[in-house]
């Protein structure tokens, strides 16, 4: 490998593309080789840096200056004053939280401080397409050493050592799955990794394969040596072409290293991997329904028993771990199991990767120590609430977890913590809402992800989340009564209790969750017909202030449907059977008459 | 065999290991409800996709509620079927299917048949909460000529879809769509004429709601027999007389040959005759088509065509002009007995009592709602004048007999008229599986034999295992013979002819599990195979009291032969019974 004394690593992480970061790098490369630096200066295209919200973000190495927001037009300065003067670019540097100083190395700032990256230690870091980055970063090191120093039971043993759980969701021990998928003898086995991402807004999956193909793959093999598989499936979503490319080049580059095929590493292990593509459908996230997918079958869960170790993909055993578990593999082993297992809590080692959205400063992903509170991943790494709003709360789990509040913030983050505080883990969304969100709203919304995504199978899934979805929208409207609030907590209880598969079983729990931490809210909606946050349309009511009102006919005129009435220079007048509550009115008047409530 | 005990409302057991709870309990005669679960056990069928979750349980340590169908007896495990709990899910869950359903019960043709209304019955459960506001969903209704598919009504108990894929292998339904407007439907939600769609009916038979069910032709049926310019015309299949009193409370198996007649005379029918008649003419043309091709076959003549196919089961023939077109010239081409009483009907007997064809109405009563298209098919008419005009099922006797305030059980016993109405016992057993090649050994057997039967019961041929084989000693010719029910069991045997593997000289082929006393247009089963066997059991007993049980010695027939036809496969026999067969792959098509 070539050496170079600076290196600009540009995000190519689908978000920062989407804001034409591969422009950037294509600026950056010119301006370079305008100035004839080709040989001391290298620019990669490297995978999510994290700060999505903040992109396209260039960072420039080995001294560590972070910049965001990055235009194409940026390339000549950060040429000319950085690469050249060793002057940082300050107007582009990272502030930390709003209003801050800039800060330039990143390990000083609020957001990388509390962060430790295992899943995600490369991306953002080499590029995904090189394979001799992934091995300069010990890539490959620790199938190497499975497969010439430990024996298969070793490799099961240190995993179970380590603590890792099951980062899709479930968080089962991925120890005790391998040892089940291990135990089992057949003449075919499989390992599947489960890259069928479907939570809205979560893309810790797509970031990691994106940025870091190779661990992936690394783990399958290492995960086939341990538990007696030569095969590996990679069921990723059709919708991830960025990732489905990096991945197919990874492959390549692996069976031509001889890190896949036959005869790996010398000894007599063979692995290989192909890929299986998903239509999209959030349930085949769901393992079973996962497998039935790639069989060509309708992608629907089964019962379990049989789980997958037993009778999987083409009823052979079958391993089924998610993208970011598997990413942790490698350097479990690299690292060791009682390193892994001194980060984190006492039943959650190691890290988790989390997908920030919603009303916070910084939108996007981050990777923490199991046991990091709720507040420091919101005030600290999110850098609080945006536009200084006040917090209200945070849904994790993606659109079947929960929904957590101010006296949760200081709950240690674990999978056994938030389902005990009434969410859970999911597979590391986390939605944060402040004091304009209406909760009944929010439940709603939801509501409708899993309505959309059920499979249909089950009667509880398939009819029960539509009842719970039209009774909320019935409450939002203003049609709801005391009675309903039980009927929907009954019904919740029901499909937890009652549904085939996990999304059924955790469907109701955005009802659940705000039925018990927002009560007020849905009593207002109810006996008030009042929405408190002011969200809820059919519950709002204009009318205008006598006192106020000059008769300037301004909100007659800008009244789309002639709701408004009044003679010129006379107090006006709202037909509120008229009036479609589309707030014109209110924001033509200019002497603040118009009153919302 | 390991056992394991456990408790199931306070009550101990012990059961082999693998055994679902539904069945412990059931054993301990705790009765857990189910609703999408249905096993014919007999046949080895079993549908218990788990989807309903009617038949939750606690189980003791587990954070969900267990479907019963579905979940493994373990070691140890104490079970609750009735807790505050899971009568309360139970109850709940019930309350969201019905809120997804019609409430038309008054005039839904499953009314009194309906399992989701026994349910809904046995829960107690009386209103639906939030039903004002509970939206449906709802579906095109899909007419094709034997099956009327109402999805509306559609529960999702895949019952249907198991049996048209897994029993059957058909393919024509399967689920689409998802979440709340998941149904089971053709690919592309096309109608069922556009798919691989047999008409077996099996989806008809177990539906437990009124989403599929037969097209009615009673009506159609009583505007000829009120027309005083028809003379009307009725045929009886062999399996409808061991079914037909279960409409009627009579125990499964009660034979009603002679209250069948009554009942059908006293519905107004101008002739009651039997397709029995029909079965012994099949076995006269199909037994001599069977002997010609076993001599060419004897002889090494290339175009033997062995083995021969039997060809009585419309559904049977739909499924290889739909998956084996290139087969098609295997079978024998013989017409169904139904189709062959009518082509007998309409001319012979028309001539013998004077009737124009167009005067003469031809109904069937059969176990099958594939009989239904065969009628239709444009090949069975002369000049647009079907031979078969109606053909309706042993459900729609039944209720047309309710109608006309006919007291079925009250009825004298009587015979059917003459000449069509005469038949042998080997006419009968064409209801059960094994039946049509057993009639066809008895006849082939004297003819190529030239020697009396000693014993007329084939038992080897007999039984309820999907495909099953057996060697006939034809005077040191063995004869191999190879038979199956159940289109995928059928599918096997025709793979195997297919790839020029197969070892058989004739086999026989029965569309429906059990054969038509099984058929789709029968009494439902509601999963209860012993009513199978049952029928089965009172087809065998009909044939041993018959005087005449082989088909050649039927009087009538001969007297059709001597006055009409002249020999079997003759000229005008073969204008007149045999047929041909369609590649109709080609029918089925994606229209948008």
């Amino acid at each position: 490998m070539a050496k170079f004394r600076m290196h600009l690593l540009v995000c190519g992480g689908s978000t920062c593309r989407s804001s034409e970061s591969d422009l950037i790098a294509e600026s950056l490369r010119r301006e370079i080789e305008e100035k004839g630096l080709q040989a001391e200066v290298q620019v990669i295209m490297t995978g999510c840096f994290g700060l999505c919200g903040k992109g396209p973000v260039v960072r420039v190495m080995p001294d560590n200056a972070f910049y965001v927001g990055v235009k194409p037009e940026d390339a000549p300065v950060i040429v000319a004053e950085h690469v050249i003067k060793g002057r940082r670019v300050q107007r582009l540097l990272y502030a930390g939280t709003a209003g801050k100083e800039p800060v330039s190395d990143p390990k000083h700032n609020g957001f990388h401080r509390k962060q430790i990256r295992i899943a995600l230690r490369n991306c953002g870091f080499i590029n995904p397409e090189d394979i001799d980055e992934y091995i300069a970063r010990d890539g490959y090191a620790a199938l190497g050493r499975c497969l010439t120093e430990m024996s298969p039971a070793q490799v099961v043993e240190q995993i179970k050592l380590s603590g890792l759980r099951g980062r899709g969701g479930g968080g089962f021990p991925t120890g005790l799955k391998w040892e089940i998928a291990s135990r089992n003898k057949a003449d075919q086995k499989y390992v599947v990794c489960n890259a069928d991402e479907g939570d809205p807004g979560a893309f810790m999956d797509r970031s990691v394969l994106e940025g870091d193909p190779h661990s992936v793959l690394e783990a399958m093999a290492i995960c086939g040596y341990a538990i007696g598989a030569t095969q590996g499936l990679i069921y990723i979503r059709a919708e991830y072409p960025l990732a489905i490319q990096r991945l197919k080049t990874a492959i390549k580059q692996a069976r031509d290293y001889g890190l896949l095929g036959e005869q790996i590493l010398g000894t007599n292990f063979m692995f290989d991997i192909e890929m299986r593509y998903g239509a999209g459908a959030f349930v085949c996230g769901e393992e079973t329904a996962l497998i039935h997918s790639m069989e060509g079958e309708r992608g629907e869960p089964t019962n379990k028993p049989p789980f997958p170790a037993e009778s999987g993909f083409l009823g052979k055993p079958t391993n089924v771990n998610n993208v970011e578990t598997l990413a942790s593999v490698p350097v479990i082993i690299n690292k060791g199991a009682g390193w892994f297992s001194s980060i984190g809590t006492e039943k959650s080692k190691g890290t988790k990767v989390f997908a920030l959205a919603g009303k916070i400063n910084n939108v996007g992903l981050i990777e923490v120590p199991m046991g990091t509170t709720l507040r420091e991943v919101i005030f600290e790494i999110g850098g609080g609430i945006k536009n200084g709003r006040k917090f209200k709360a945070v849904q994790t789990g993606g659109p079947s977890g929960g929904c957590l509040t101010e006296k949760h913030l200081d709950i240690a983050i674990d999978f056994d913590n938030l389902i005990a505080a009434g969410s859970m883990m999911g597979s590391g969304g986390m939605i944060v809402m402040d004091e304009d969100d209406c909760m009944v709203s929010v439940a709603k919304f939801f509501l409708e992800f899993t309505v959309e995504e059920s499979c249909g199978k089950c009667s509880p899934c398939r009819i029960g989340n539509k009842r719970l979805h039209e009774l909320l929208t019935h409450i939002t409207k203003g049609n709801g009564t005391m009675a309903d609030l039980e009927r929907l907590r009954n019904m919740s209880l029901v499909i937890k209790d009652t549904s085939l598969c996990g999304l059924g079983q955790s469907s109701p729990n955005p009802v659940l969750s705000t039925l018990a931490n927002f009560m007020d809210e849905y009593v207002a909606h109810v006996s008030e017909k009042k929405c408190p946050s002011g969200q809820c349309r059919d519950l709002m009511r204009y009318t205008i202030i006598y006192d106020k009102c000059v008769g300037c006919t301004a909100c007659a005129r800008a009244c789309p449907v002639n709701a408004i009435s009044g003679e010129r220079k006379e107090v006006h007048f709202i037909d509120q059977d008229k009036c479609i509550k589309c707030g014109a009115c209110f924001e033509k008047c200019k002497f603040a008459a118009v009153l919302i409530n | 065999m390991e056992t394991v005990k456990l408790t199931i409302d306070n009550k101990q057991i012990e059961v082999n290991k693998g055994t679902t709870l539904l069945k412990a309990a059931h054993r301990l005669g705790v009765e857990i409800p189910t609703l999408c679960h249905m096993e014919l056990h007999d046949l080895n069928i079993e549908n218990k996709p788990g989807g309903c979750r009617i038949c939750v349980v606690e189980v003791q340590g587990r954070r969900n509620l267990a479907p019963a169908c579905i979940t493994k007896c373990e070691e140890g495990m104490t079970i609750k079927t009735h807790n505050a709990r899971v009568l309360n899910a139970r109850r709940t869950v019930m309350e969201f299917i019905l809120s997804d359903h019609p409430k038309d019960c008054l005039i839904c043709p499953k009314s009194g048949h309906c399992d989701l209304q026994d349910m809904a019955n046995r829960l107690g459960i009386r209103e639906i909460p939030g039903h004002e506001i509970a939206e449906m969903s709802t579906y095109r209704k899909d007419t094709s000529p034997s099956i009327i598919r109402e999805l509306d009504k559609c529960i999702m108990c895949r019952r249907c879809e198991m049996m048209c894929n897994e029993v059957q292998t058909v393919g024509a339904l399967s689920a689409v769509n998802r979440g709340f407007m998941a149904v089971v439907a053709p690919a592309f939600e096309q109608n069922l004429e556009y798919s691989p769609c047999t008409y077996c009916g099996q989806c008809v038979a177990v539906c437990p709601t009124g989403a599929l069910t037969e097209v009615d032709h009673t009506r159609d049926v009583l505007r000829a027999l009120v027309d005083p310019s028809k003379t009307v015309v009725v045929q009886t299949a062999p399996a409808v007389r061991a079914a037909l009193g279960e409409e009627f409370g009579m125990k499964p198996g009660t034979l009603v040959t002679g209250k069948l007649v009554a009942a059908l005379k006293a519905l107004g029918f101008d002739y009651v005759f039997d397709t029995d008649f029909a079965a012994d003419l099949t076995i006269m043309e199909e037994g001599t088509e069977l002997l010609t091709r076993l001599g060419k076959h004897l002889k090494g003549e290339p175009d033997a065509n062995i083995p021969i196919l039997t060809s009585c089961c419309p559904g049977w023939v739909n499924f290889f002009e739909h998956n084996y077109p290139e087969l098609k010239d295997v079978p024998s081409t013989a017409k169904s007995p139904q189709q062959m009483f009518g082509a007998i009907a309409k001319t012979y007997f028309a001539d013998k009592i004077s009737v124009k064809r167009q005067d003469m109405v031809v109904v069937s009563i059969m176990p099958c709602l594939a009989k239904k298209y065969e009628s239709q098919r444009p090949e069975f008419a002369v000049d647009g004048n079907p031979d078969v005009d109606f053909s309706i099922s042993t459900r729609e006797l039944a209720a047309f007999i309710k109608q006309a305030n006919i007291d079925f059980n009250d009825l004298p016993d009587m015979d059917f008229d003459r000449p069509l109405g005469e038949s042998s016992g080997a006419a009968v057993i064409f209801g059960n599986t094994g039946g049509v090649i057993e009639a066809a050994v008895r006849t082939a057997f004297e003819i190529y034999t030239g020697k009396k039967l000693s014993r007329l019961d084939f038992t080897e041929l007999r039984g309820m295992e999907g495909v099953r084989q057996a060697t006939i000693d034809f005077n040191g010719f063995p004869l191999s013979i190879g038979i199956a029910h159940g289109l995928g069991n059928a599918r096997k045997l025709l793979d195997e002819v297919k790839a020029g593997r197969s070892k058989f000289h004739a086999i026989e082929v029965m569309a429906c599990p059990g054969g038509c006393i099984g058929g789709g247009g029968q009494p439902l089963h509601h999963g209860d195979s012993s009513i199978l066997k049952a029928r089965a059991k009172a087809i065998y007993e009909e044939d041993k009291n018959k005087p005449i049980r082989v088909s050649h010695e039927n009087p009538y027939i001969l007297q059709l032969y001597k006055e009409f036809l002249g020999e079997p496969n003759s000229e005008k026999a073969h204008h007149l019974l045999h047929t041909h067969y369609f590649d109709r792959k080609a029918k089925i098509i994606i229209k948008k």
